[in-house]
């Protein structure tokens, strides 16, 4: 094409030089036209035969021959070959987008080192099974999801998180597919085929959040249905009306229809408005915030409310003992006693009590051991009867127990029908809460607001020390449903409410909300499922950034469209008065469509 | 049942937008989207729709609309 393009333009500027007339003049404008335009005027006549009519090649063939008809040769000529190089430069520009988006995506491993017969062979990642053993040295991606056997290393999670901070891992971590091994030599278990693997789940969801389209970018393929039609409609009007109203000068108002002609072609809109969105979406995923559609960008932007879910999401969802306060024992005893009473009890409480006291348990000390649902647990250690739960269990054995000062949940323990002390066991807030809530109130969101299924104490403690605007605590399930959907009501026409859950257990609520966020866990499948969006790094200061890019990308989808139309209009007004003529048209219709691809692209760039 | 295909020589936003207006019209589609971004295109049909026969339909449409363009039919 390039090459047809400048052999076009020689020919062109040769045939402006000759001092020919009549029909030489003719020919030898028909020469670089013909060079540059047959495709056109081949793939016009192709598809009208299919019952296409109405195609930019149509239009281009229509303005150029009528162009020629009217004796305008070297704007004829001009005409196809500033098309042609307008086509150019709109493929160079979606071509070099896809290749950008591609390389912000480009965690997919090529290869994986697989030890056969002693040797380490690089195979296919696709070929790889469960159990098999690979070794991933330093520097190399890490192509599967599995569990280091043998190893210590530190990896960069960049790629699937935005985080840069690296990961240190030995024997047992979990590693995922798509991070980069940085320091030492790993020996990897495998534990998900690729095609299961987090970067492949991650990879395809990126791909199908294409087709997921935003209303603007459905409103713009409507748009351009009417758009063509209306344009060649107006444009045969303007040939015809006004030679027979205002009498004569038929080609001056043939020659104002064919640049309508030109310009009727939609493509600056119908591209640049997907590239941004597309462009939008690579930006987020770089930096660890999937967007599952074009459509939740959207809505994301205009969000108004965020309801966060306590556990898990605002909290590490870690339950540690974080208060021991026995009544005339050592701390030390209580423990050990809570520990033995609870230990055959799968409870997180349990867990939590057990990892606190630290020593392995000896279950011969232990006689009996009950395990009271709602209440607790009893079991007899060293002879000795220990209960070891919440208020209701030492009420119903009759023991006077006083509550402690620190919120978390208090497991009281008696020994032998006396209270010996309570302790207590609360979650973590994650160090970036605090921050994240902020950088929401920051951005103008009206309402930040926490649901939970813990203690009004527990959850209102929480809310105070992280700034929020409401908390309603002591939900079920089905309360939080509620709750959001109370929530819903008092918010304004066009804002949004978005739920962020760490999904497991939030399902209901994320599909009732407007947006549904969840902590990814580093790709927990049910996270991944059940959402509209998820952060792979279970970071909640991402949530501020993901509106921003959301923002952001609407911005520039609008200034497209703005602009886009706004020059066409012009451009067929200056037509029709005479004032522009082809030459602008064509710039016009072509520059509009690079400069809105180009803009289209600033979508991907994040800070 | 939602399917994906590749598209190659997808060169024109216009005819994209053209085909998935097209396709939607066909009965048996539920739901279609051709994205000119990733060149692929999304077919949602019911359980029962015979996808191959659909497919054969879809290529005729797609030819008419662009003809330099082909579905890649795995």
């Amino acid at each position: 094409m390039l090459a047809r393009i400048i052999a076009s333009g020689i020919l062109l500027i040769i045939a402006w030089l000759l001092p020919v007339k009549g029909i030489w003049e003719l020919l030898v404008f028909i020469v670089p036209y013909a060079v540059i335009g047959w495709d056109v005027l081949w793939k016009a006549i192709r598809n009208i035969s299919h019952g296409q009519v109405f195609d930019e090649n149509f239009l281009m063939a229509i303005a150029t021959v009528g162009a020629f008809g009217t004796g305008e040769y070297p704007e004829a000529a001009a005409v196809m070959l500033f098309y042609q190089i307008g086509e150019l430069f709109q493929s160079c520009a979606v071509g070099k987008s896809r290749k950008s988006i591609a390389s912000l995506m480009d965690i997919r491993p090529d290869y994986a080192n697989i030890e056969k017969d002693g040797q380490l062979v690089q195979v296919d990642p696709e070929e790889i099974k469960i159990g098999d053993i690979i070794v991933v040295k330093a520097g190399e991606k890490i192509p599967l999801d599995g569990i280091v056997i043998e190893g210590k290393s530190t990896v960069d999670t960049a790629a699937l998180t935005g985080e840069s901070l690296p990961r240190t891992v030995g024997v047992n971590s979990d590693v995922i597919s798509g991070c980069i091994n940085q320091s030492g030599m790993l020996r990897i278990r495998v534990t998900k085929v690729f095609g299961e693997s987090t970067v492949a789940k991650i990879l395809d969801l990126v791909e199908n959040s294409a087709s997921k389209k935003a209303k603007a970018e459905n409103f713009i393929t409507k748009f351009a249905k009417y758009y063509t039609p209306i344009v060649v409609i107006a444009a045969v009007l303007l040939a015809v009306i006004p030679p027979l109203v205002l009498g004569g000068g038929w080609t001056n108002w043939i020659h104002r229809a064919l640049i309508f002609l030109v310009i009727s072609c939609p493509c600056a809109l119908v591209i640049s408005v997907p590239l941004s969105f597309f462009g939008g979406i690579g930006g987020a995923s770089k930096k660890g915030i999937l967007v599952k559609g074009g459509n939740y960008l959207e809505v994301l932007a205009n969000t108004e409310i965020v309801v966060f879910d306590k556990t898990g999401t605002l909290t590490k969802g870690v339950f540690n003992v974080t208060a021991i306060h026995p009544d005339k024992y050592s701390q030390s005893r209580l423990i050990e006693l809570a520990a033995y009473a609870e230990s055959y009890s799968d409870h997180p409480i349990a867990k939590s009590i057990i990892e606190a006291y630290g020593c392995d348990i000896d279950n011969e000390r232990i006689t009996s051991s009950e395990e009271l649902s709602g209440h607790g647990v009893k079991a007899v250690i060293d002879g000795l009867e220990v209960c070891a739960g919440n208020d209701k269990l030492m009420e119903s054995i009759g023991v006077e127990w006083h509550p402690c000062h620190h919120t978390g949940t208090t497991v009281h323990v008696a020994v032998n029908g006396k209270y010996a002390g309570h302790i207590v066991i609360s979650d973590e807030i994650k160090e970036t809460s605090v921050a994240a809530i902020k950088a929401l109130k920051d951005r103008g969101i009206a309402k930040t607001v926490m649901l939970t299924g813990d203690s009004k104490a527990v959850g209102e403690d929480t809310a105070k020390k992280l700034g929020l605007d409401m908390v309603y605590t002591e939900l079920l399930p089905a309360g939080k449903v509620e709750k959001v959907e109370e929530l819903i009501g008092t918010k304004s026409e066009k804002g949004k409410l978005a739920f962020v859950g760490d999904g497991i257990n939030d399902a209901p609520v994320l599909s009732r909300a407007d947006i549904g966020i969840a902590m990814g866990a580093m790709g927990s499948d049910a996270a991944i499922e059940a959402a509209d969006i998820v952060l792979m790094d279970d970071n909640p200061e991402k949530i501020a950034d993901a509106i921003d890019i959301s923002k952001k990308t609407i911005k520039i989808v609008y200034q497209n469209i703005v602009f886009a139309l706004a020059v066409k209009l012009a451009i067929l007004v200056l037509g029709a008065v005479g004032i522009a003529g082809m030459w602008a048209a064509v710039f016009a219709d072509v520059g509009v469509s690079v400069i809105a691809i180009l803009n289209a692209m600033r979508a991907m760039k994040t800070k | 049942m939602k399917k994906v295909f590749k598209l190659v020589d997808l060169d024109c936003a216009n005819c994209a937008a053209k085909m998935e207006n097209a396709i939607k019209e066909m009965d048996e589609v539920e739901d279609v989207s051709v994205s000119f971004m990733t060149q692929k295109m999304t077919i949602t049909a019911a359980d029962d729709v015979d996808f191959d026969k659909l497919m054969k339909k879809v290529v005729k449409l797609c030819r008419k609309i662009e003809p330099d363009c082909e579905i890649v039919l795995k």
